[in-house]
Parts: structure tokens; C-alpha cells; sequence
């Protein structure tokens, strides 16, 4: 090798080790990804919607205006025109946008939290710990997802507080069991073995290696679930099991309005593409952060 | 195969037992007393006692659940409040509705989902598989019971091409004899009702296959894709087998035990996806049949349509994890 070639080597390898913390490294990988990086851009624009929705809008989702009802989309001062109440529908999508965001992450936190507990402790001591919640995993799989909602709700009541809780929950074994497999490997690695060698405590392990170590496809299935949950909520809403009206809920606008869908359909395809947008967004950018951070699990 | 099979079943045991105690709790984790809050806070001091005897509620917890697993062993799944009917009876024809509806969404579902993947796999970066992949991405994010309503305001409101709720006309009845109505139909040879059944099945049955029949075509694609770059499909290639077979016969054998996975784990997406679809499409199905349950807070109906969904997602599954070790025996060994 010539001199000159190994000074640029030495140098590449210079550069590499300056820039290499793992989440620039995400970054950069994340940055190739155009599906994800359309994802990325859908979910800001839903994000800085919700935030900036008192300043975007000067009506109430709630005030209902009948002599304005069923205006026409680009009616003047009613963009996406109005409800069978006379409720200005932009508004009350954009009001929509912060509930359906803000339920689908803590519902996700929730379940990411709740989750990654039982599946560490279940990974890490196995025997009778994980014979017994790999059990109740199994008994909650066994539910289609959104009857296990539609059963905690029926228990619960109906709030958007409980369909967030009902959802929590159901979503919980997802978690659960990734981090589990994901623990039950990295038992077997050295490091881990090493740890326990030299006498570390188990609270240690689990919180200094362990968890670090399993976050990686926690992150790519949370992102994925915040998609799940938004779909979930706007379904138990649609059910009438969600947020009462007059909350803006996608899918509570949706129920309500289904019944004017002839007269007026502006009514029923916004809040449907709202909720379209958002859910795609969060898949696009789940995907892309899978193919980014874990190659292995490529679809 | 027969040690797996029992192995399999046996794991069922405390599945089914951990789902009966789930449900069996619904109605004992109601805050309150569940007599109020199904009959409302008016009713006299006797009529709430009346309903709480009628529910057990009276006796020991464990003589309740007891009596309840004595009562699900015989197939009694308890009486409605609402029609006093007792539930496995009136359950039947809903169910055989549910049933006829999920085949349908699936089939549509494996065949769309199957076909489109190989193609996109056969013709990766071609603009049928950009297509292809899209319709996927935004199949995977539709909400069912949108899905459902954009339906029925386009094909059925706006186009009157197809009908937009039911099971069958109104106007000429089908005469159930198994409640599978395409079945029955056939049975008594009315092919024009056959016809409307059919016609009926359409919209319910594109809205509810649309969410697997995207996964489906993503996964096979790329299963296939896996599969096509392997050493037997080149020597297949190179001793001149047509593309086509090398395609649909080669390489798909091989592609398929992925896709049978997810058709499985779809299933249950379905089953849930039904409770949705048959609300929107009046579909008489479990799905709505719980539906009108919840709103009247008729919990005996509630515990027994989710307990019945449930145990058929299990049932299900244990099928497809069957069928998946015959096909594929390393399974057997893990």
C-alpha cells in the first residue's frame, strides 16, 4: 500500500471515530431511507399542527354554529368547511390531531414501560417468573387486540382516559415478549456472564446491560405501535367506546357524522384521511428506522 | 408430528382457562354493583336483586366461576338479558355470518395479497411493483371501518352497484338452513339469491381483507425475493424451466411458510376487524351482535361474544402452527 493510501485510510478512519455515536450513525442511516424520511416530515407536520392549533384557528371545536351547518369545504372562513353542528371542521381536526398524538404516545409509553419490565424480568430469571408471564402473555395474545380493548373498556366505562389505559394494556405482551427473546440472547453473551462473574448485582445487570442493549428493537416497534394506537383509539371511538363527544376524536367524528355522509361527505373523508396520514406516517418512519437499526428484521 | 400435536394442545390447557377467568371477570371488575349499572340508577331495590340473582352474583366467587366453567363445558354460554334467549342458541346464525364473511375477506386477501406480491417480487423495480408496494403502504395504514364507510358511499349511495348493508335482499329472503347463506342458497337451488348473497359479501369483504391483504403482498414479496436468489431456482433457471413455472411453482413452495405465518397471525386481526366492519356494514355477525350488546350493556351477551372470537383466534392459530410444522418438520424440533 502506498504511503499516500494509508494516510487517506488512517485519515477515513480518523473521521469515523469522530462522528460515530450511535445515534448519528442512526441518523445517517435513517437519512438514506426516503420512505421514512416522507414518514418523518407527515408526523411533524400532524406535530407542529396539534401545537400550533390555537393560533391556526380562531373557533372552538365545540361551538356550535347552526346556521352554519354543513358548509361546503372552502365556504369563506370554513377551509375544510363544516360539521352537522356548524363546528368548523379544520379546527376540530387540527384539535383532533393533538388527541390522537398524545393518546397514541403514552399509550405506547405505557405499554413500552409496563412491557419491558415484565419481559426483563421474565428473560432474566426465567424458570417459574417467565413460566408465569409468558402465561398471561399468551392468555392476552389470545384476544383479537381490539376486543381485549373493547372488554377493559366495557369494565372501565367509556373516556378517552380508558380507551388510553385499555389500550395501554392490550399492547403490553408485544413488548413484553421482544424484550424477553431479546434478553434470552443476550444471557449468552459474554459480557453478561461476565458481569455475573465478577459478582454484579442482578439490578445492575438488568439496568446497566440488559435494558441498553434491548432498546434497539423496542424503539423500531414503539414507533410502529404509536401507529396501532392511533387506529385502535379512533376504532374504540368509532364504537362509541372512546372520547365522548363533543371531544374532537377522529374516529368519535367519524361515528357522528357517518349517518350525513350523502349530504354532506367532507364531513366523513377528513377526519378518515387524518387518521390515514398520521398511521402511514408513523409506519413510513417505523420501516425505515427498522431497515436503519436492524437490518436482520427486514421485511 | 402426533407428540407435537399433543404438545400443542396441552399448551392450550391454561390458555383456555386464563381466557375464561378473563372474561368470566368483566363483569366482576364493573366498578360498582354491575345490577346498577346495567339496569341504571332508578331501578327499585327488587328489580336490581331480581337481576343479580338472575346473574349469580349472590353466591361465593368461586361457586360463580365454578357454575360458569360447568355451564361452558355443556356449550351454556348464559341467557341474554336483553331477549332472555339463551346465547349459544340465538349465537348461532351470527356466527355462521361472521364466519362466511372472515373466509371471504381472507380469500380475497390471500388472492390480491399473493398474486400482487409474487409479481412485484417476479418484476422487483418495475412500476407495477412501485404500485404495488404503495397500495400496500396505504393499505397497511386504512382504518377498516373508514374504509367501510368510503365504500358504501361510493359503490353503493353514489353507483348503486352493490348493496350497501345486509346479509341478503329484504325482498327475497334467504331460508336459512345452515345459516351459511351460499350454502343454503345452493342447497335450494335459488341461484338469484345465491347472486345477491354474493353481491352483499363484496363491499364488507374488501374492507376487512384490505389490512391483511397488504401484509400478505409485502411478505410474499419479499419472501419471494429471498427465495428467487437462491442456488435451486438458478439451476432451475438454467435448465430452461419456463419463468412462469419457476415462479409459481419453484419458488413459491418455498416462499409460502412465511406467508402462512401471517395469514394466521391475521386472523385475529380480522376477527377484530369484524366487530368493526359488521357495525358499519349491518352485517348480522358476532361482531355485531356484540356491537348491540355494549350499547344496552347486556354483559352475559358481551362476556360470551368476546369468550367465542377469542376461542376461535385460538383455534385458528393452533391450525396454522399445525399446518406449519407438516409443511415445514424442522419446526417440530425447536
Amino acid at each position: 500500500m502506498s504511503q499516500i493510501q494509508h494516510q487517506t485510510v488512517i485519515n477515513q478512519m480518523k473521521m469515523k471515530e469522530r462522528v460515530d455515536s450511535p445515534w448519528m450513525d442512526m441518523w445517517r442511516r435513517l437519512r438514506k431511507q426516503k420512505l421514512a424520511m416522507i414518514g418523518g416530515f407527515i408526523i411533524l407536520f400532524f406535530i407542529l399542527l396539534a401545537f400550533s392549533a390555537p393560533l391556526l384557528t380562531s373557533y372552538s371545536y365545540k361551538a356550535v354554529e347552526l346556521p352554519s351547518r354543513f358548509l361546503p369545504p372552502f365556504s369563506e372562513g370554513h377551509f375544510l368547511g363544516t360539521d352537522d353542528l356548524g363546528r368548523d371542521l379544520f379546527t376540530r381536526i387540527i384539535y383532533g390531531a393533538q388527541i390522537s398524538l398524545r393518546v397514541g404516545f403514552l399509550a405506547v409509553i405505557g405499554s413500552v414501560i409496563i412491557g419491558t419490565f415484565l419481559g426483563l424480568l421474565a428473560g432474566y430469571y426465567g424458570k417459574w417468573v417467565d413460566m408465569l408471564i409468558s402465561r398471561i402473555f399468551d392468555i392476552m395474545l389470545a384476544f383479537p387486540s381490539i376486543l381485549l380493548a373493547i372488554a377493559i373498556v366495557t369494565i372501565l366505562g367509556r373516556s378517552l382516559t380508558n380507551a388510553l389505559i385499555a389500550i395501554a394494556i392490550v399492547n403490553i405482551p408485544t413488548y413484553g415478549r421482544l424484550v424477553r427473546s431479546k434478553v434470552l440472547t443476550l444471557k449468552e453473551e459474554e459480557f453478561i456472564i461476565a458481569a455475573k462473574a465478577v459478582g454484579m448485582k442482578d439490578s445492575r445487570i438488568i439496568y446497566n446491560h440488559l435494558l441498553p442493549n434491548s432498546m434497539t428493537p423496542i424503539i423500531v416497534q414503539g414507533t410502529l405501535g404509536i401507529a396501532t394506537a392511533i387506529i385502535e383509539t379512533a376504532a374504540l371511538g368509532f364504537l362509541g367506546l372512546g372520547a365522548e363527544p363533543p371531544i374532537p376524536e377522529w374516529g368519535t367524528m367519524l361515528a357522528d357524522s357517518k349517518d350525513y355522509i350523502q349530504l354532506a361527505p367532507w364531513t366523513v373523508i377528513f377526519p378518515g384521511v387524518s387518521i390515514m396520514l398520521v398511521v402511514l406516517g408513523f409506519n413510513l418512519f417505523g420501516d425505515g428506522l427498522r431497515d436503519a437499526l436492524d437490518p436482520k428484521m427486514k421485511l | 408430528m402426533l407428540a407435537y400435536t399433543i404438545r400443542r394442545l396441552l399448551m392450550l390447557i391454561p390458555v383456555l382457562i386464563g381466557m375464561s377467568l378473563l372474561v368470566f371477570s368483566i363483569i366482576h371488575l364493573i366498578p360498582g354493583d354491575p345490577a346498577k349499572t346495567i339496569l341504571g340508577e332508578k331501578a327499585s331495590p327488587e328489580v336490581l336483586e331480581n337481576m343479580r340473582e338472575e346473574l349469580g352474583l349472590n353466591d361465593p366467587l368461586l361457586i360463580q366461576y365454578k357454575n360458569y366453567m360447568l355451564g361452558l363445558v355443556q356449550g351454556d354460554l348464559g341467557t341474554s338479558i336483553r331477549t332472555k334467549v339463551p346465547i349459544a342458541k340465538e349465537m348461532k346464525p351470527y356466527l355462521a355470518g361472521t364466519m362466511e364473511l372472515t373466509f371471504f375477506a381472507m380469500a380475497f386477501a390471500l388472492f390480491i395479497g399473493v398474486n400482487a406480491g409474487i409479481l412485484a417480487a417476479w418484476k422487483q423495480n418495475s412500476w407495477f411493483d412501485y404500485m404495488a408496494m404503495l397500495i400496500a403502504l396505504i393499505g397497511v395504514s386504512m382504518p377498516v371501518f373508514w374504509l367501510g364507510l368510503m365504500e358504501q358511499w361510493v359503490f353503493a349511495q353514489n353507483l348503486h352497484w352493490l348493496p350497501s348493508i345486509g346479509r341478503s335482499s329484504i325482498i327475497n329472503p334467504v331460508h336459512p338452513i345452515s345459516h351459511f347463506y351460499i350454502i343454503d342458497t345452493i342447497l335450494v337451488g335459488d341461484f338469484g339469491g345465491l347472486l345477491e348473497v354474493l353481491k352483499h359479501l363484496i363491499l364488507p369483504s374488501i374492507a376487512l381483507g384490505t389490512i391483511p391483504m397488504a401484509i400478505i403482498a409485502r411478505m410474499t414479496r419479499s419472501s419471494m425475493l429471498e427465495v428467487m436468489r437462491s442456488d435451486y431456482i438458478r439451476t432451475a433457471k438454467a435448465k430452461g424451466v419456463k419463468e412462469f413455472f419457476l415462479v409459481y411453482k419453484h419458488a413459491l413452495k418455498n416462499a409460502f411458510i412465511p406467508i402462512l405465518t401471517v395469514v394466521g397471525l391475521q386472523t385475529g386481526l380480522l376477527l377484530g376487524g369484524a366487530v368493526l366492519t359488521e357495525t358499519i356494514f349491518a352485517w348480522p355477525g358476532i361482531g355485531k351482535y356484540l356491537y348491540d350488546a355494549i350499547s344496552i350493556r347486556d354483559y352475559p351477551v358481551i362476556q360470551s361474544g368476546i369468550l367465542i372470537i377469542a376461542f376461535i383466534f385460538v383455534m385458528i392459530n393452533l391450525i396454522v402452527d399445525l399446518l406449519y410444522s407438516a409443511i415445514d418438520p424442522r419446526i417440530r424440533y425447536r
